[in-house]
């Protein structure tokens, strides 16, 4: 192995594939049986976490960022001027079982720039996959990109030996595509995750009657949306996602605040802010909607075309909607306990458990860990003390900005003070 | 006032529990319990040491079994190898409340040792999981992987079935620096070892003497990795040491970088 040469690659290539942010490796059910390598049938690891604070699971990386395409956001676009590079299949695999047999990842993101066509280059990517699974015995997880465009019958094939398969839609609305990437269709997109979501629901019902039944990307497959670049509201955002979630049972939708690498008219400029705080409260919301029971049109509205920035979403959605609290924490059903804004997931059920031996009081919830200074003024408890003031609403959240503190705060006042 | 014990044990699952045994046989008042290495707090109670009986034990645990979840259970194991000052007295109070009620109760988390176990036992886990994370192993050169570890609590017999099964076809070394023992895979069975090492192997890095020539070069190709993955506009140093709090930096290659 010559070692310098690959060290350079990796540097460009492993630069070049850092804006997708997927990182999960969990979900899989790939067991190791064969007394191979790798066991993906656990939860996800991450094995270390970069300066930007973002974890390291996969091996993410280009099998090359040379590509037809002129995608405005995108760093190795065609026109942009920067060093190429290629890796052999054989290196690609290689890197990923020496990293893995030393812990360092989970397993393989392997994405690329577009060379030729897109089939051309989705058999490129199914080779390494197909080479990790069928030479090395290798049940770690791998993460395919779907590339736009590409054939029925290679998206089958890639799921054979894919964990997950993803495409990213990166552009929200449709006329936002046409500006910013005009060599790509939407049905360019939709074509792979169509046929990717088919075959996992084919695979569902098969292997139900025949338990031998191959694997079909057991990991689903997910998309990322870049936020900031063309103007949407986050409205528009976060619809799109619930329609992928809804129509492609995606497993994850990623939001990417966009980073600016080029200087375009029709982008946010070089050195702009990428919009980490917005980026923060999409995922919020996209909890909600996923295991708070939300529906995105209670959060995001025509009168509410973007979400508020100062405080979380939950907690903007109960501001909004005072005349259902304070809830009796003892009493009240799982739906609205799990709406009241300082209480979790992991608070609520063990809220569920402990009411049933005892009436909960201030002292119980506290040791729970639910966060006081915001749920105390949505609940009451068995106590007489409760913060029995009914103020405006605006008064309330000022009253809980100003008790408690955020890691956005700083962002938020000197953003405010521009206007 | 009735005389309290203090009751001193082996250190191990079945020696606590063959104290909780005692603890009912000969109706304990119980100030403390101790294991190896850890001294007596308090002035006026009664010393005992109890000796581990694997038949008790058994019997503390068969009933405890029947009243208490899956989830239960692995809490009262995790709390126990947190080795923190103290919770065996609050696994003894769990376990009598357990006992003591019909109905379940190990997930009453409005009972104070529930609680008490219940966090404990998730800082084990949490430690369990930043293992599994974080060991970093090194290619010698004879061919074993050898990670070194010094976790905060005894995490070794949880991470046991992890590494078995992920690391099936390679011969590897989990060794605990700190507890002075280790497990070991070759290719067929994981077992416990005790071992001399050199302080020269250290938990990073790659001695020429005992690491094979390949492992530096796998070492630095991973640093160029993690230094190119990061997205410099979006530095953020704070969730950085979140995720990857400082004490655990010893263990990574990426922020051990080799010299050459």
């Amino acid at each position: 192995m010559d070692y310098e040469r690959i060290k350079e690659k990796l540097s460009i290539l492993a630069d070049a594939a850092k804006y997708d942010v997927s990182c999960s490796s969990s979900g899989s059910k790939r067991k190791n049986t064969s007394n191979g390598l790798g066991d993906s049938s656990g939860m996800g690891i991450c094995h270390s976490y970069t300066e930007d604070g973002r974890c390291v699971s996969l091996l993410k990386i280009l099998l090359t960022n040379h590509c037809i395409f002129d995608c405005a956001y995108c760093v190795t676009r065609k026109s942009n001027d920067i060093k190429r590079a290629a890796f052999k299949v054989q290196e690609v695999v290689d890197l990923t079982i020496n990293f893995y047999r030393r812990n360092y990842i989970e397993g393989l993101f392997l994405s690329s720039g577009i060379f030729k066509d897109a089939d051309y280059t989705m058999e490129r990517l199914i080779q390494v996959a197909k080479k990790l699974r069928l030479e090395e015995n290798f049940n770690g997880y791998i993460h395919l990109k779907s590339i736009p465009g590409a054939s029925d019958e290679l998206m089958r094939e890639a799921g054979l030996y894919a964990d997950r398969l993803s495409v990213n839609i990166e552009i929200p609305t449709k006329s936002g595509l046409k500006l910013l990437a005009p060599d790509k269709k939407h049905e360019d997109f939709i074509k792979p995750m169509e046929k990717v979501k088919n075959e996992i629901i084919q695979y569902k019902q098969e292997s139900k009657l025949i338990k031998s039944t191959p694997k079909y990307a057991p990991a689903g497959q997910s998309t990322q949306m870049i936020v900031g670049a063309s103007g949407e509201s986050d409205r528009d955002i976060m619809y799109s996602a619930t329609f992928f979630y809804k129509k492609y049972n995606m497993k994850r939708v990623y939001y990417s605040g966009y980073v600016p690498v080029t200087n375009d008219s029709r982008l946010p400029a070089m050195g702009s802010q990428v919009p980490l705080l917005r980026e923060n409260r999409l995922y919020q919301t996209d909890w909600l909607l996923r295991f708070y029971d939300f529906d995105v049109r209670e959060l995001l509205n025509e009168d509410h075309l973007n979400l508020d920035l100062e405080v979380d979403p939950k907690l903007s959605w109960a501001l909004r909607n005072r005349h259902l609290f304070p809830v009796d924490v003892n009493r009240v059903d799982k739906h609205l306990l799990l709406r009241v804004p300082g209480i979790g997931l992991k608070s609520v059920n063990k809220i569920l458990l402990a009411r049933k031996f005892r009436k909960l009081n201030w002292e119980h919830l506290k040791n729970i860990g639910i966060a006081m200074n915001r749920a105390k003024y949505f609940i009451t408890c068995d106590s007489r003390e409760f913060e029995v003031i009914e103020p405006s609403s605006e008064y309330l959240k000022n009253v809980i900005l100003s008790t408690s503190s955020g890691k956005f705060r700083k962002d938020i006042s000197s953003q405010l003070s521009l206007f | 006032m009735e005389q309290q014990v203090v009751l001193s044990y082996d250190g191990s699952l079945e020696g606590f529990l063959s104290c909780v045994f005692a603890t009912y046989e000969e109706k304990l008042k119980v100030a403390e319990i101790l294991p190896p290495g850890k001294n007596m707090q308090e002035l006026f109670s009664e010393a005992r040491e109890i000796i581990t009986d694997p038949e008790k034990a058994k019997r503390v645990w068969s009933s405890l079994k029947k009243k208490t979840s899956a989830a239960g259970l692995r809490d009262v194991k995790y709390a126990f190898l947190s080795e923190i000052d103290g919770i065996e007295k609050q696994l003894l109070a769990m376990i009598r409340y357990i006992i003591a009620e019909d109905a379940p109760v190990d997930r009453d988390f409005s009972h104070p040792s529930v609680l008490k176990v219940a966090q404990a036992a998730k800082k084990v886990g949490r430690e369990k999981h930043r293992m599994e994370a974080f060991v970093r192993f090194r290619l010698t050169r004879d061919a074993i992987y050898f990670a070194a570890i010094e976790p905060d609590f005894n995490v070794l017999p949880l991470i046991k079935n992890h590494f078995r099964s992920r690391y099936a076809d390679q011969k590897w070394i989990i060794y605990d620096l700190k507890r002075n023992f280790g497990l070991a895979y070759d290719l067929q069975n994981v077992n416990f070892i005790t071992m001399d090492l050199d302080p020269a192997i250290g938990i990073s890095g790659a001695p020429e003497a005992y690491f094979h020539t390949s492992e530096i070069s796998f070492q630095k190709l991973w640093n160029q990795y993690f230094s190119s993955t990061n997205i410099k506009s979006r530095a953020n140093e704070k969730l950085h040491v979140q995720h990857l709090p400082k004490r655990y930096w010893k263990y990574l290659t990426e922020k051990n970088l080799p010299e050459k």
